[in-house]
């Protein structure tokens, strides 16, 4: 008995591995894992043994790995959308190179090491020749270490954080990064509104939220302004009481609350009920329509930092506005604008690329320039990262004025 | 199967010695070499790691929750303790090696350094979190270590060295598939050995009642600790391993949800089952996997397929919902699969004999 232990362990890591690896060399463009799985996970459901038609010579595919599900799904249906319209757009204008462009989508469930797993699985079973995503640094983080290692050319559309970029010469980013948008409210706070006093609350839970925090903090003191005080919370909070009590008292002349809409908005309404009548500043995390469900008229008349406006007049821009409308209902966020932007930056540089192999799409990514996109006009720099003006809005009624633009 | 605790000569001639260390001796060159055939298949390497780290979490798991019959829900938690004390070793030594050793065994051996260090650290965890809420009978286990997990959860958020929210990367990726084999083998190893010795016996009779086996003259805390100890020990290992081979921890990693989902590869397998652990935590980790491809084949034409990625997880707790339904005692209840076996085949058994 003691020893069928370990002889069935033996048995069992035999079967497991023998079975992983008779189907590789078969198995250039088939799905060793599917085959796997069921040799395996033996109740697993039955799948065809057909070889799915991924590699066919017709259809050039990008991989997408977003989150699908989980608390921040929403960003992660507008990326799919977007990408989706794009594709659509390129293909009914000929493809690239008399080339079909699909895309592949796999769900991360907002969790780093599902992301690594999606975009494993796409690099390597999929054969994807580009992977885009993902919205949330820390899974774009994951997924760009998995990508660099493989030599395949990764574009983030909307992950804000610097380090996402530098972890590798094939990961590219399509937005600003956390240090400007901290930069922007600082200098328009300063410039434009006129303050030299703000509090600051920021969401401990979120890395983008202290990134921002840490910039504007900075930033904002370089200019001549003085921070009153810093509170935090945590993100899923729904009492904000204490912290704006202490922030009544240290008289501020705005608060900058660098959060996610789905608290901000209740902020606002606790700060209006504790007589903070001071307008409230933010970044991109503010831009959803929940935002003015949750606030009501107490989030009115503040301001955040954002990638695009969809108010903007410029044509192409209603254009896209009018076709996302019709597509999906709703207004594009810029999450949508911006996963837009990234997949006809994927398509551009397909064209112009001499072949699709990995080192050809990321020396033509990095040539990106002047490139006109919904959400600002893309640079790319030699940290591949996007050089772009922000937009600044200011909230109204349930929906949002442009108040202005400011410039690296 | 209760003789085979007792010391008989060993059928097969090999001294006693000998035979203590035999299941190492085989395991340690088959998973080398399978580590070696699988190194130019990367998903297939990632993906059985995976699995590798839920079978440590839930056999480890069946050591308090099956074997001793205690109720933990957080080792989602001691997994993180594992994984950020391993993973911030690894990265403060990450340009070091050892002169004398070539890079690559070096690298190896400060893995396993950290492993350890993660392991003691989760150990440790488990002696503070286990020592007073196990004196207590009933439900106090489970409150205590949900607690437990979501403290663990708020420090890292909050602590720079840790990377808060965002969580700690550049990690050296230095964990191998044989390395995760071999501390499944470990684990595994463990836990048999516990269930059959006479520690174990105390474990089954505090399950099975906990007062008769006070008065019987079990230390029923100190079994009941020792077990604790043991099952954090190995969460922490996993968690250290997972940090080697994924690109980034952050402590969406490590929540609630992570906890439940080994409770439920527990619970699915059959409590006090290993074999029935390791079958469920290898199945549910295969499952959403396999779900996507069966909806990839579905919708060939991708569209489709784009669409009911989404629907996966529903699905998945759908099939969990059935199994539990058709086998309220789990997929083992509390045998061994060579207890199972024999009845299914039983010709065929004496057919080889």
């Amino acid at each position: 008995m003691r020893r069928s232990v370990p002889m069935l362990l033996a048995a069992l890591a035999v079967m497991m591995a023998g079975c992983e690896k008779k189907t590789q060399p078969a198995s250039t463009e088939t799905d060793t894992s599917k085959q796997a799985a069921q040799g395996q996970g033996g109740t697993a459901p039955a799948t065809p043994p057909a070889g799915t038609p991924t590699g066919e010579a017709d259809t050039i595919l990008l991989g997408v790995a977003t989150s699908l599900t989980g608390g921040q799904a929403t960003f992660g249906v507008s990326t799919r959308n977007g990408i989706e319209m794009a594709l659509k757009e390129a293909n009914e204008a000929g493809g690239v190179k008399g080339k079909k462009v699909a895309m592949r989508v796999y769900d991360n469930q907002g969790k780093p090491e599902e992301a690594a797993q999606a975009v494993t699985r796409l690099i390597t079973q999929d054969k994807v020749v580009m992977v885009l995503g993902d919205v949330a640094s820390s899974n774009s983080l994951a997924m760009a270490e998995k990508a660099q290692a493989a030599g395949v050319p990764m574009i983030t559309p909307s992950s804000t954080n610097p380090s996402v970029t530098e972890k590798g010469e094939y990961i590219f980013r399509i937005c600003f990064i956390d240090p400007f948008q901290g930069y922007v409210m600082a200098k328009f706070a300063r410039e434009h509104l006129k303050v030299s006093k703000v509090a600051v609350l920021q969401d401990n839970k979120s890395a983008y939220s202290i990134g921002l925090t840490d910039v504007f903090t900075r930033k904002f003191t370089e200019m001549g302004g003085r921070i009153t005080s810093t509170e935090s919370y945590s993100q899923g909070d729904t009492d904000y009481r204490a912290q704006l009590t202490a922030i009544k008292k240290s008289q501020p002349e705005a608060i900058y609350v660098p959060g996610y809409y789905s608290e901000v908005g209740v902020i606002a309404r606790q700060a209006r009920e504790l007589g903070l009548k001071v307008p409230l500043l933010g970044g991109d995390g503010w831009d959803s329509e929940k935002l003015y469900e949750l606030g009501g008229s107490a989030i009115q008349g503040s301001y955040f930092s954002n990638h695009y406006s969809p108010a903007n007049p410029e044509e192409r821009i209603q254009k896209f506005v009018a076709d996302y409308k019709a597509a999906y209902g709703g207004v594009p966020d810029a999450l949508a604008a911006l996963a837009y932007d990234a997949a006809r930056v994927a398509i551009e540089a397909l064209k112009k690329a001499p072949d699709t192999s990995g080192k050809a799409l990321r020396d033509a990514i990095a040539q990106t320039k002047d490139f006109p996109g919904i959400a600002g006009v893309i640079t790319l720099d030699e940290n591949r990262n996007a050089v772009k003006p922000a937009v600044v809005l200011e909230v109204g009624d349930g929906t949002t004025k442009y108040v202005t633009t400011v410039n690296p | 199967m209760e003789t085979s605790s007792v010391p008989t000569p060993s059928p097969g001639g090999l001294p006693p010695a000998l035979r203590g260390i035999l299941p190492v001796l085989i395991a340690v060159p088959v998973l080398l070499l399978f580590d070696r055939l699988l190194a130019s298949a990367p998903f297939a390497t990632y993906l059985l790691s995976i699995m590798g780290v839920n079978v440590i979490l839930a056999v480890s798991l069946n050591i308090v929750n099956g074997m001793t019959g205690q109720f933990s829900i957080g080792h989602a938690g001691f997994m993180a303790v594992g994984a950020y004390v391993a993973g911030v070793l690894s990265l403060s030594f990450k340009e070091t090696a050892l002169s004398f050793l070539p890079v690559a065994a070096s690298d190896q051996v400060f893995l396993v350094v950290a492993l350890l260090a993660g392991g003691a650290a989760a150990a440790l965890c488990g002696f503070l979190v286990g020592l007073p809420s196990l004196r207590l009978r009933g439900d106090y286990l489970a409150i205590v270590t949900l607690g437990f997990g979501e403290i663990i959860r708020v420090v890292v958020q909050n602590t720079d060295a840790f990377g808060r929210a965002l969580g700690l990367s550049g990690i050296p990726q230095t964990s191998s598939l044989a390395m995760v084999g071999f501390w499944v083998f470990l684990v595994v190893l463990v836990a048999r050995r516990i269930a059959y010795s006479s520690h174990g016996r105390s474990l089954w009779a505090i399950r099975e009642d906990e007062v008769a086996a006070e008065a019987m003259g079990v230390d029923t805390t100190g079994y009941k600790v020792r077990a604790f100890v043991v099952s954090a020990f190995f969460a922490g290992i996993a968690g250290g391993l997972f940090a080697h081979f994924v690109p980034i921890i952050n402590p969406g990693s490590f929540t609630f949800v992570k906890s439940m989902e080994i409770v439920v590869m527990v619970v699915l397998g059959g409590l006090g089952s290993t074999t029935g652990a390791i079958v469920a935590a290898v199945f549910l980790t295969l499952l959403p996997e396999a779900l996507r491809s069966a909806f990839t084949v579905m919708g060939a034409e991708g569209s489709l397929a784009q669409k009911v990625d989404q629907i996966r997880m529903p699905v998945y707790g759908l099939l969990l919902v059935a199994l539990m339904l058709l086998r309220p005692q789990g997929l083992f209840g509390m045998k061994e699969i060579w207890e199972v076996l024999p009845r299914w085949l039983p010709r065929r058994r004496k057919g080889l004999a």
